[in-house]
């Protein structure tokens, strides 16, 4: 089941088109990659999520039915340009907060408690935000997110700005969220991080929908029949045993063994190259090369682009 | 609805908690009574630095006739010249010397005021208004005018003004105090849309620069964050009005108890005086018998001052500060939202402090004349509204014009805030972009 679909989504500024026609689904208690250049209107959409604009044309589904107001209760949005009041305690501004999200003070008081708790960070509660270091209001950011225990959450951008210890962190706590039950939106240009937590994606460029699916069939679909081979023994020769069926690509080292990257044409699969080479050289590692996201994020967009 | 109160209370709470809202609301209670305060108290001050001058008279003509008063004695000297008490000025301890020539009867200007200081307005204008006294009734003398006579012709005007209520009671009024009261509340007003209209902007700016504000329109409409703020600041502006008048009264209250204890006695003491030479003059001059009994000014001041209808000019202040508020606060807002940081607010602040400025300038204008039809216009135009009718209300402006002016002015504050709210939701959002006013257009073309 999907919490969350937009369905041909389409926003329009004065002179420029942000989103046409753009349709994702979100499965439930998925980790969800919005991939896209910066301008491509991955802010827009997420925006659009959360209420703050409106559409033209399209309809957001919560859950199977047209999302409702009080719906943003549900979820929880950590901007890509956010912050705190600097001037305000951390205890009352995380209070004051979480009411705006629809809990009562009791119940938010009592939530929070547990997570200064888990951070260790009791002592801050009245202390004002400008006195904490910017890592420390992060860990603040992050509380107010969570606190109201949506069912989606929705992070823009969430690793800009956080410190390698805070992004660890917010990264485990993200797991841990999925484990718990929620959903997770993520909106990044890092792929280093969508391949490592997200099970979706979809990637916007120029307002459009581009691609979208599970992560490892998109990988899958974007390997281009290359392996990688490191052997004990001299490459010339295993060069000379390969048929015109067979194109090796690069010749390098790995652990200090001699390695190649062979790419295998149409006719052929990796069994009868195995067959061809075992006889010439003793076979350390042989691996088929994915793609990872970054080089299919680079290829889709430029493939869009001509 | 619920969710507005949250943001009411934290702007409220946030702002009455600061220590300069603390310090604003002591010392502003302090200027307004020091300034009600020491002018009455220089006036009743008795200058204890008497000063001698010495008067060389040629002419023959003043000796004893410089009466002394709080602050000069006068001693006349015969047996020295100018030259010689210049030269012991200092051992001798005169503050001036007042030379009369003997041709003073003919030249305005035969006499002179020498001194090491720059002597004072009030001695310069006693010493000329009683010489002149003295040579208008030699004058008048000269040419065969008796002294009784002249005593006959004096008269004395005291124009009281009384205002027919449309109850059709007669009220003692007092322009002064009208004029007073006319003043203060025009200037309240237009200090409360400054200052309070300037805390809305910096408000959306810091919410802006803090980056919090994405955080909180995902939890409330733009509006009503909008809203929350300006009612917000409302409230903390209307406390402060209520702390100040309650202090204020406390402080005139206490310090008249302090410094003029003998104020009301002295009222009356004034009066009986005042009986006392109408009947000595009664008893020497009958032209004076017609005459009515003088009041005594404090006394007067203080009964016009009971006539004057405060709970009518309170409830319309009110109004027309919530009224002017919201429609200069919401443009407030609405610029706040559209810079960056303080520093680019000037461009947009230009069109908005014109016609506050245009309001408060009419204003001084319209205490002299409250009927004029600059006044009038001024009065109904929404813009300029709110300062210059509230100086016009304590002169009794016609229902119609007040109806006729609120109404104006809800239709442009509900307009106001509307277009703000059009510029506030998108503007909060926009970041690192210079904006001008085709910006702003567009901004508010925008569907939401």
């Amino acid at each position: 089941m999907n919490i969350l679909e937009t369905q041909n989504i389409e926003k329009k500024f004065a002179n420029h088109t942000a989103l046409d026609d753009v349709s994702i689904s979100i499965p439930e208690n998925s980790i969800y990659g919005l991939l896209g250049p910066n301008g491509a209107g991955k802010t827009t959409l997420i925006r659009i999520i959360n209420r703050i604009t409106a559409p033209d044309k399209g309809t957001i589904l919560f859950k199977g039915r047209p999302l409702q107001p009080e719906d943003v209760h549900n979820i929880g949005y950590l901007p890509e340009e956010r912050g705190l009041y600097k001037k305000m305690k951390v205890g009352e501004q995380a209070l004051y907060l979480a009411q705006l999200k629809g809990l009562s003070k009791r119940e938010a008081l009592k939530r929070l408690k547990v997570w200064f708790e888990k951070f260790e960070i009791q002592a801050w509660w009245d202390k004002k935000i400008e006195e904490l270091s910017k890592g420390m209001a992060q860990k603040v950011q992050f509380i107010t997110t969570i606190l109201h225990e949506p069912e989606l959450l929705i992070f823009d951008e969430p690793f800009s700005g956080f410190d390698p210890i805070n992004a660890n962190m917010l990264k485990n706590e993200i797991l841990e969220l999925k484990k718990k039950g929620a959903t997770i939106i993520f909106s990044t240009h890092n792929m280093g991080s969508v391949e490592e937590i997200c099970d979706h994606i979809t990637l916007i460029n120029n307002s459009k929908n581009i691609l979208e699916g599970q992560i490892d069939a998109i990988r899958k679909e974007y390997k281009s029949n290359i392996y990688e081979i490191s052997f004990n023994g001299n490459t010339q020769k295993l060069a000379s045993s390969l048929n015109s069926d067979y194109e090796i690509l690069e010749d390098t080292k790995i652990n200090g063994y001699n390695a190649v990257k062979v790419k295998l044409h149409k006719q052929t699969n990796d069994n009868k190259l195995l067959s061809l080479i075992i006889p010439v050289v003793e076979i350390i590692s042989f691996n088929e090369v994915i793609p990872n996201m970054n080089d299919i994020f680079i290829k889709v967009v430029n493939e869009n682009k001509n | 609805m619920n969710k507005i109160k949250l943001i009411i209370s934290r702007e409220y709470l946030t702002r009455v908690k600061k220590k300069s809202f603390l310090v604003m609301t002591i010392l502003g209670p302090i200027l307004f009574a020091a300034l009600m305060i020491v002018p009455t108290w220089l006036a009743l001050r008795k200058d204890t630095d008497v000063k001698n001058i010495a008067v060389v008279d040629k002419s023959h003509l003043f000796i004893n006739k410089l009466k002394e008063t709080e602050y000069a004695k006068f001693e006349y000297i015969e047996d020295k010249t100018i030259d010689q008490i210049h030269n012991n000025f200092s051992e001798l301890g005169y503050y001036a010397v007042l030379e009369i020539l003997p041709e003073i009867t003919k030249k305005a200007d035969a006499v002179h005021l020498y001194s090491e200081k720059q002597p004072g307005i009030n001695i310069k204008t006693h010493i000329a208004n009683t010489m002149e006294k003295v040579l208008e009734t030699k004058n008048l003398r000269d040419n065969g005018i008796a002294e009784n006579m002249l005593e006959s012709i004096k008269a004395n005007v005291d124009l009281r003004t009384i205002q027919w209520g449309e109850d059709g009671e007669a009220k003692e009024s007092s322009t002064e105090i009208t004029t007073v009261i006319a003043y203060i509340s025009g200037f309240l007003i237009y200090m409360f849309i400054f200052m309070f209209g300037a805390q809305v902007m910096r408000g959306v700016i810091e919410e802006k620069t803090n980056r919090i504000v994405e955080i909180i329109v995902s939890s409330v409409r733009p509006f009503q964050l909008m809203m929350g703020k300006i009612i917000g600041i409302a409230l903390v502006g209307l406390t402060q009005f209520i702390l100040w008048i309650a202090l204020t009264l406390a402080i005139v209250t206490g310090a008249k108890a302090v410094f003029f204890p003998d104020l009301e006695n002295k009222n009356n003491q004034e009066i009986v005086a005042a009986q006392n030479l109408l009947t000595q003059e009664n008893v020497s001059i009958q032209a004076s018998t017609q005459q009515e009994m003088p009041m005594s000014k404090i006394s007067k001041m203080l009964n016009a001052a009971k006539s004057i209808n405060y709970i009518k000019i309170l409830g319309i202040f009110l109004f027309f500060f919530i009224g002017g508020y919201l429609l200069y606060g919401s443009l407030f807002a609405a610029i706040g939202s559209a810079v960056d940081n303080e520093t680019d607010v000037q461009q947009f602040m230009l069109p908005i402090t014109i016609p506050i400025i245009i309001g408060f300038i009419v204003m001084m204008n319209v205490v002299q004349n409250p009927e004029s039809s600059i006044a009038f216009w001024f009065s109904i135009i929404p813009l300029t509204s709110p300062i210059v009718m509230m100086a016009r209300i304590p002169f009794d402006v016609p229902t119609w014009e007040i109806v006729l002016s609120m109404g104006l002015l809800v239709i442009t504050f509900i307009g106001s805030v509307w277009l703000a709210g059009k510029i506030y939701r998108t503007g909060i959002l926009m970041y690192g972009k210079k904006t001008d006013y085709k910006e702003l257009w567009k901004w508010i073309r925008y569907k939401s």
